[in-house]
């Protein structure tokens, strides 16, 4: 493979890599500003028209700020929790397919980094060691309210992620297929995937909240118990890391809901768009802003819910993931298996 | 046994019934009423730009008011510095000359007057000790400022005739007001 044939690849990396950062910079500002409109107050407005410089200022703010290494703790792994939860935050984005192909100078150019036969499985496994980063940012720090936040953490990600595979079994069965790319081209032509699996939907969307350590699931930084859970003990851009990468995975878990159940980038009058402009680039584009569209709607969800629903007990948690979700779970794979067996065709 | 008070109250504890258990509709009905939070008119005062406005006896900073000539009508008297029950008031007497009458309407007058605007607890008492009608608290606010000397209003920020609207602390930024203390 010669260099050239590379470089829309790099570009798309690199391109991926600044649109998430930025979804997620401004994610932390729509977070106060829905929050704030949400409890009728208008939010930081100070720092720019209407307030837009608003992350910036804090980007700032936690790069100067003092950084502070606990003595007592083991510092080599305090500075690897951080990193790995925003690596492992950064690298899941690459198999979802942000739009179709755009042809450029003669060439085709699929708008998706890698297409894994494996996709879905991959995005688990990512996410997956994520968790280890909270792990082990909360074990080193030394501190009892940080390994507490670790061990909820790992937990509750155990926990849910059972249920969330399971109704992504399910997913797979109507789907056959694993390639997020494959999933998304099924749907064309509003066939999308929420029609079969509402079920499936309502169990990925509730251990997607899990995942992402979001309110009503946000035990690991449960600041009324915990202080500040797993990042009790961080300061600085470190503490903006852990931060961060929850931005980051709520974009991309965004990104993951629109693509399996939401159509990713299709969206209604497609093909007669492509028939009237007879431009398959225009359509890509289109196509694209239609799941961005998508996944702020999800990103505002999960906001929406952070500010209305209060954090659950963690007996609560644990009773409604094992005792809730799972059985539902296996329920959801039976039915769709048997709806499959005698209803196909 | 009889209540002692109709506040006593039965707990109900019945069974929650299906729909409750699935705690769904209730969370769905949660983020309506949120949402329509979010469209509603919000209660924020933008305060430098926007001020709420106060009622005429809103008690706000001091003022020592001039009689119809123009002259002073403290006599520093000192009954509101024994009214105050925060003790913020401090002043100075001094007896007047000739030739002053039409800056001081007794025989003495305050030479020094000083308020503690940090001590203050802005009751009002001070109006109300006052037997000469000298001193009244305006709808102003105390203006913030880095430097704790600076809340010590003395007569050159009380007396009747400061433009109020200029009342924004000497000192501006942080660091004029380290100088400033050095």
């Amino acid at each position: 493979m010669t260099l050239l044939s590379l470089l829309p690849t790099l570009i798309l990396i690199v391109a991926l890599f600044a649109v998430t950062m930025l979804v997620a910079l401004y994610s932390t500002f729509a977070e106060r500003k829905v929050a704030a409109f949400l409890q009728d107050r208008v939010g930081p407005n100070r720092a720019g028209p209407g307030g837009i410089f608003q992350p910036l200022a804090d980007g700032v703010k936690f790069f100067m700020k003092e950084e502070v290494i606990p003595v007592a703790s083991n510092k080599f792994l305090f500075v690897l929790g951080p990193c790995i939860a925003i690596m492992c935050a950064l690298m899941t984005g690459i198999v979802v397919p942000w739009g179709d192909t755009l042809t450029l100078f003669g060439a085709s150019i699929p708008l998706q980094i890698v297409d894994l036969d494996i996709g879905i499985l991959y995005v688990f496994a990512v996410v997956s060691v994520g968790v280890y980063g909270i792990m082990i940012g909360g074990w080193a720090s030394n501190n009892k309210f940080s390994l507490m936040g670790a061990i909820r953490a790992s937990s509750q990600i155990i926990s849910y992620e059972i249920s969330m595979g399971l109704s992504i079994v399910a997913l797979l069965l109507v789907t056959g297929t694993m390639s997020l790319h494959e999933i998304v081209t099924q749907q064309h032509g509003m066939h999308w995937n929420i029609f079969y699996q509402p079920l499936g939907f309502l169990l990925f969307l509730i251990c997607a909240f899990a995942e992402t350590n979001r309110t009503p699931f946000d035990l690991p930084e449960c600041e009324t118990e915990l202080v500040g859970g797993y990042h009790t003990e961080y300061s600085s851009m470190k503490l903006g890391f852990y931060l961060f990468s929850e931005y980051i995975n709520m974009f991309i878990s965004g990104a993951i809901m629109a693509t399996l159940f939401f159509g990713g980038y299709n969206f209604p009058f497609m093909d007669n768009l492509l028939q009237a402009t007879g431009s398959q680039n225009l359509v890509t584009i289109i196509g694209t802003a239609f799941l961005f569209l998508k996944i702020f709607f999800f990103i505002f969800f999960f906001m929406w819910v952070r500010w209305t629903i209060p954090r659950f007990r963690y007996d609560q948690l644990m009773n409604l993931g094992w005792k809730g979700l799972i059985p539902l779970g296996i329920f959801n794979v039976v039915a769709t298996a048997v709806g499959l067996l005698f209803f196909r065709n | 046994m009889q209540a002692l008070s109709n506040r006593k109250k039965v707990l109900e504890q019945k069974k929650m019934t299906l729909v409750e258990r699935l705690y769904l509709p209730a969370i769905f009905q949660g983020m309506g009423i949120t949402l329509r939070h979010f469209f509603r008119r919000k209660a924020t005062v933008h305060y430098p730009e926007q001020k709420r406005s106060v009622p005429a006896v809103f008690r706000g900073l001091h003022v020592l008011r001039k009689d119809e000539n123009g002259a002073e009508r403290c006599t520093a008297c000192g009954l509101c510095a024994v009214a105050c029950p925060a003790e913020a008031i401090t002043m100075e007497g001094g007896e007047r000359k000739a030739g002053e009458e039409h800056l001081y309407r007794e025989e003495k007058y305050a030479v020094k007057y000083e308020i503690n605007m940090l001590r203050c607890i802005f009751c009002g008492f001070c109006e109300d000790a006052c037997p000469k009608e000298a001193i009244f608290l305006e709808t102003t606010f105390a203006p913030a400022s880095y430097d704790r000397n600076d809340f010590i209003y003395g007569k050159d920020r009380l007396v009747e005739g400061f433009k109020r609207h200029e009342l924004v602390s000497p000192i501006t930024t942080l660091k004029e007001a380290q100088e400033a203390n050095k």
